[in-house]
């Protein structure tokens, strides 16, 4: 299938379906799962916990196989239940915990990817990094190793590593759970500067409704497991944003509207693991 | 890094150290020099093996000032080595070639887990046979206790790294040479050196149980030697020379890999 649109980045996950081992405890993550990202776009998925969001993920970037359904990258198929293209630079994943090397400095994390992919020399690639620490004022830091970094610092430097590839996607696990609220304001404006000027498709993750309408294009909420799309709800706020907005009416409307919906999958998944338990 | 802190003997480090030996060798004079308890006054007291270990003219004919000593030092330490760099060699190589790839490990485990629990000397009667000389079966006793703690170990080292690390990799477009080199290498590092301590202590215990019953030289036989002349002091002494050198090899293992693995320095410094 021909690209319909001319920027890259986008998604389409068509009727997704995933069961994890069928024929033995046979676990629905995933029912009929559809919707689009466009190019471009912040999406920002949210959900009750263990609804199957990271499936989702996992399934876009190659690292697991669906049951059913179709998924999409610029019009072309990355997975199906017969087929899948493995990872690649194409989709690049900052993962729940962090996955910086801890073995390798700074720069040697982020210059990385260009390196082994044969794109750039290894000089080339060291300078491209520097350029990139620079761009977000961590210059002086190239030759640390990530545990000497804050949580906020390793965050920052995993999403620059994966920004040098060019990914058209970057998808983001709850990337900047654990860190404290002051810290995650300034994530979210550094993310969104990132995004600003890179324009990259963002599929985001986030159990954060102030950071899913903070950030979001839209807000796709996730029914509980087995995960399907309860609601998309398209962020009208304006573009970019500054952390003032949070203060503004639609602000609020809109987050009464999306807390309403997961509320109510909350209180399913509640019930649900109460008669688990019983 | 504070600049008032103390160095040399002031170091409170290695005061603690000099007065722990100094309360061990106290207690050892006590025991078999002042109170004799029964059993105890058979063994040398500790200034009784220092004389002998520091005498021009030793009783048992081996003293620092021999050449007796040195050669059956050089005899023990050249074999361990051998051993020990065979061992980490090819431990290493099929611990990571195990942890790296499922059905190669399918079909080894079983294997190294049926070999890996003989003792090294039940080892003995084969190596000698199947090995031209004693020697070689002398080194081969040294090498398989060693070899064994550095396949699993290594093995454990890959298994311990996080499985994100992969999936990043595989992200970032790495191939599979690459992830070997620089994932499941560095990953399994602290592991490997974990396992080498290990492997490098018991390399000097089976390699004087090995001299002791095929040797024809080294620290082991000596031992040997001592004991059946009753030369005790010449036993002390040379078990004295065997845990100086297993603590000097192991503490260059523990040297190497502050080198090697600067992360995980930087990391408890941190």
């Amino acid at each position: 299938m021909a690209s319909e649109t001319k920027e890259p980045g986008a998604i389409r996950i068509k009727h997704v379906s995933k069961i994890y081992d069928p024929q033995g405890v046979h676990v629905e993550a995933m029912r009929d799962c559809s919707f689009d990202i466009a190019a471009g776009e912040m999406a920002i998925i949210v959900g009750p916990s263990g609804c199957g969001k990271t499936t989702l993920l996992n399934a876009i970037a190659g690292f697991d196989d669906i049951t059913a359904g179709e998924i999409f990258l610029d019009g072309e198929l990355i997975s199906s239940p017969t087929y899948q293209i493995k990872p690649n630079v194409d989709r690049m994943v900052v993962f729940q915990n962090g996955a910086l090397f801890p073995w390798k400095t700074v720069i040697e994390n982020i210059a990385y990817g260009p390196m082994v992919q044969g794109r750039l020399t290894k000089a080339a690639a060291r300078d491209k990094a520097r350029e990139m620490l620079e761009w977000v004022c961590l210059n002086g830091m190239e030759e640390k190793y990530p545990e000497e970094l804050s949580s906020g610092v390793q965050r920052r430097v995993e999403i620059l590593r994966a920004l040098i590839n060019e990914p058209r996607v970057v998808m983001l696990d709850e990337p900047f759970r654990g860190l404290d609220a002051v810290s995650k304001t300034v994530m979210h404006e550094f993310l969104m500067q990132l995004f600003c000027n890179r324009n990259r498709t963002m599929f985001f993750i986030t159990h954060d409704l102030d950071e899913a309408i903070f950030l979001g294009h839209k807000v796709v909420i996730m029914t509980t497991r087995p995960a399907q799309v309860k609601k998309i709800v398209p962020i009208d706020l304006p573009w970019p944003r500054e952390h003032r907005i949070m203060n503004s009416k639609r602000y609020l409307e809109l987050k009464g509207e999306i807390l309403e919906a997961v509320h109510e999958e909350a209180k399913k998944a509640f019930q649900a693991g109460e008669r688990e338990l019983a | 890094m504070s600049t008032s802190r103390k160095t040399g003997l002031l170091n409170p480090q290695i005061m603690r150290a000099l007065i722990g030996i100094g309360v061990f060798l106290a207690l050892w004079y006590l025991l078999t020099a002042v109170l004799q308890l029964p059993r105890f006054k058979l063994l040398p007291n500790p200034l009784s093996v220092i004389a002998e270990w520091i005498s021009f003219e030793p009783v048992s004919g081996r003293s620092i000032f021999t050449k007796a000593f040195y050669l059956d030092m050089g005899f023990s330490i050249a074999r361990t080595l051998i051993a020990f760099s065979l061992a980490t060699f090819l431990g290493v190589l099929l611990g990571l070639i195990m942890g790296w790839n499922r059905i190669f490990y399918d079909f080894s485990f079983p294997i190294v887990e049926i070999l890996r629990p003989m003792p090294p000397l039940s080892w003995i009667p084969l190596a000698v046979l199947i090995l031209p000389g004693v020697e070689l079966a002398v080194v081969y006793v040294t090498f398989i206790a060693a070899f064994f703690a550095t396949v699993l170990n290594t093995l454990l080292g890959v298994f311990s790294i996080d499985k994100n690390y992969f999936l990043a990799a595989s992200c970032l477009g790495s191939k599979p040479k690459h992830i070997f080199i620089n994932i499941v290498v560095p990953g399994a590092l602290p592991f490997i050196f974990t396992g080498l301590q290990i492997a490098m202590g018991v390399s000097w215990m089976s390699l004087v149980a090995g001299e002791i019953i095929s040797g024809q030289q080294g620290l082991g036989y000596a031992i040997y030697e001592g004991y059946s002349l009753f030369q005790f002091d010449q036993v002390v002494c040379y078990m004295f020379t065997l845990g100086i050198l297993g603590y000097i090899s192991s503490a260059g293992i523990r040297a190497l890999g502050r080198r090697l693995m600067a992360w995980e320095s930087r990391r408890r410094g941190a």
